[in-house]
């Protein structure tokens, strides 16, 4: 009985914190594409740049990506990997699950099937809908997390957006504020020279599509894969389609 | 004759003076006479033996990667997806397997409801058919589990906890089942015995008895005649054919053009957009946070949507359990003479339909997180649902059928 209500009461405080969540969202259509490798590589290198350090991707091999992606060991151990020399190991990171907590009050989930679990558009929304909100002790709220506990990391690439508000009648027929767009009122000033080139748009977009990558590496041979086993098992349903025939020719 | 088919045919017969080969073979294969007339619908039992043994085999595989604990069933399963050497193909088999499984198993019941394949003298190879169904929603129950995401912990969390409602012996018996007070590592060490040592051996055994009851009646068919009423000097019914190898090569091409959609799931499509792999699944368990919408496998979402139909908690698993043990009453409930839908008259068939929609509608319904208009929805249907078993002698006593030719017909 006392496990049931507590039960219930974890769910009520969970459940609404997910709920406004999932009410609100930057609005942007996002499909992950995977085809294009020169993306995949910035995307990992945003990852590793940005993500790797409170996230793990724990059973994401360094060397697994460096084949899939095209990057050399060398590369690998010059750019991408900052915690470990060995190419064969998972990227785990060095932050302590207790100290995470400490610092932000709950500890960063791995990321390796993230983007499994949640989706390519809600990943790329998230990372576009950050915006300035004084009563966040990191300074900024999210439109598709809503108070999350993550700071904008990736704000030298975005710079700072702001929300802007309109007034609406509630259900109770009194005017409520709501947030309509997010508007950039401070774009970055000192990008490093290896974002210089792109916007942030394209930066959120290939992360993403690395991300998805990460999250089952093998999607990028699989569909190959089965266009052979399908092509085989048409081949094979003709000779068995002949072999009917030819038995039933004495079936009337 | 070669000198290889000689040598053969010499050790075919060195068994056969030991064990009853040739006998048992003939017995099930080449002399059973199966009707002539066998239609689409009559794929679907050996698809459910192919796809039993694809579960089988790649779940040999995937137990000898996977670690039934609960600090690390998540990551070995995810080591199985991307360091096993082709891990992930062997686990995308076996999660699309298990929704193969229901789809087979679930349109092979469908054609006993079209042609009254439950009907005497089938009853028994009916209720032996049921023993496996249920079996088998045991078996995908506990291996569901085994993933250790959080539908896999949530679901099983909610559905011991359906037997806590239960009254005297309900929270003791929930306490039983998990072995410990919420779904924890012990829950996860007994799931995997029993997912991948009991359960199966019931499902292989009650295979073999199925198969065994059904050679005994033989099969029925699209016109629902018996085939065995008109036999030749020989005794062989006219309208059979010997089963191999008419049907072995029939089913065969049955099989690839199945073979062809299954690999299609595994390779283009193996979370099904959610519906064979569910996505909150791929969030390790948590037992502290809850996820906002638990729903089961597509599978069980009929049943489910009567659960919830039900505002009191015992009337809903109540409700859930009439509706499957139902089908066990079939063969007694049908009060027709006529087997084939073909020959029914028109009340069945209304019957029939209005069953099928409700059963797909309470699909959708289950998956759906609950509101008050789906709530009246599912409690329609759930009505319409046991309607057509309950009014079943009735409507099926006073229909108007037509009647059933002698002889199988094209």
């Amino acid at each position: 009985m006392m496990m049931r209500s507590f039960l219930i009461i974890i769910l009520l405080l969970t459940g609404a914190s997910v709920l406004a969540a999932e009410e609100a969202g930057a609005g942007h259509e996002f499909t992950a594409d995977l085809s294009d490798q020169a993306a995949l590589q910035r995307g990992a290198r945003t990852f590793v740049n940005y993500c790797l350090s409170c996230h793990s991707a724990a059973y994401m091999r360094f060397n697994r990506m460096g084949k899939d992606l095209g990057i050399p060991d060398v590369v690998l151990l010059e750019n991408f990997m900052f915690g470990t020399d060995k190419v064969g190991n998972t990227m785990t990171i060095s932050l302590m699950k207790d100290d995470a907590v400490r610092y932000f009050g709950v500890a960063p989930p791995d990321l390796s099937v993230t983007a499994r679990a949640r989706g390519a558009e809600w990943l790329y929304n998230y990372l576009m809908s950050f915006y300035l909100d004084p009563a966040k002790p990191t300074g900024v709220n999210n439109l598709t997390f809503k108070d999350v506990a993550m700071p904008h990391v990736l704000w030298e690439l975005q710079g700072f957006q702001q929300a802007i508000y309109v007034e609406e009648t509630g259900i109770d027929g009194l005017p409520v504020k709501k947030i309509d767009h997010l508007e950039l009122i401070a774009p970055p000033k000192n990008k490093p020279a290896a974002y210089q080139n792109e916007t942030y748009e394209q930066t959120v977009s290939d992360l993403v599509n690395f991300m998805v990558y990460m999250g089952e590496p093998i999607k990028l041979q699989r569909y190959s894969f089965g266009v052979w086993v399908i092509f085989y098992l048409v081949f094979f349903l003709i000779i068995t389609y002949f072999l009917k025939k030819e038995y039933w020719k004495d079936v009337h | 004759m070669s000198t290889a088919t000689k040598y053969i045919l010499v050790l075919r017969d060195w068994i056969d003076d030991r064990f009853p080969l040739m006998e048992e073979w003939n017995k099930h294969a080449g002399e059973y006479y199966a009707p002539k007339n066998f239609n689409f619908w009559y794929y679907f039992g050996v698809l459910s033996m192919v796809v039993l043994a694809i579960q089988l085999v790649t779940g040999i595989w995937l137990t000898m990667n996977y670690k039934p604990a609960a600090d690390l069933a998540f990551a070995s399963v995810e080591y199985i997806m991307r360091d096993v050497e082709w891990g992930w193909w062997i686990r995308y088999m076996h999660s699309t397997g298990a929704s193969a499984f229901f789809i087979v198993v679930y349109l092979h019941m469908y054609r006993a409801l079209l042609y009254g394949s439950y009907k005497s003298p089938r009853e028994l190879l009916w209720i032996i058919g049921m023993l496996i169904y249920f079996t088998l929603m045991g078996e995908a129950f506990f291996g569901y589990l085994l993933p250790w995401g959080q539908m896999s912990y949530w679901g099983a969390q909610v559905i011991i906890s359906l037997f806590g409602a239960l009254p005297f012996i309900g929270e003791d018996l929930s306490l039983w089942i998990r072995g410990d007070f919420v779904v924890s590592d012990v829950t996860l060490n007994r799931f995997f015995a029993l997912h991948v040592i009991a359960l199966p051996l019931v499902i292989c055994g009650l295979v073999v008895v199925h198969i065994l009851a059904l050679h005994e009646v033989g099969s029925n068919n699209p016109d629902g005649v018996e085939i065995k009423k008109h036999k030749n000097a020989n005794g062989i019914p006219l309208d059979g054919i010997a089963f191999h190898p008419y049907y072995t090569v029939k089913d065969l091409v049955g099989v690839v053009v199945f073979l062809i959609l299954f690999a299609s799931v595994v390779f283009f499509w193996p979370e099904m957009n959610g519906y064979f792999l569910e996505h909150a699944n791929f969030v390790p368990a948590d037992p502290l946070k809850t996820p906002e919408h638990i729903a089961p496998v597509w599978y069980f979402t009929p049943f489910y949507a009567i659960l919830r139909a039900v505002p009191s908690q015992l009337g809903g698993i109540v409700a859930m359990g009439f509706a499957q043990a139902l089908f066990f009453l079939l063969p007694w409930l049908d009060r027709s003479p006529v087997k084939s839908i073909r020959y029914r008259g028109i009340k069945y068939k209304i019957a029939l339909t209005a069953f099928t929609i409700s059963f797909v509608m309470l699909g959708w319904l289950g998956m759906q997180a609950p509101t008050p208009s789906y709530t009246w929805m599912a409690r329609g249907f759930a009505t319409v649902y046991f309607l057509y078993f309950l009014l079943m002698p009735l409507y099926t006593s006073m229909d108007n059928d037509k009647p059933v030719p002698d002889r199988v017909t094209k």
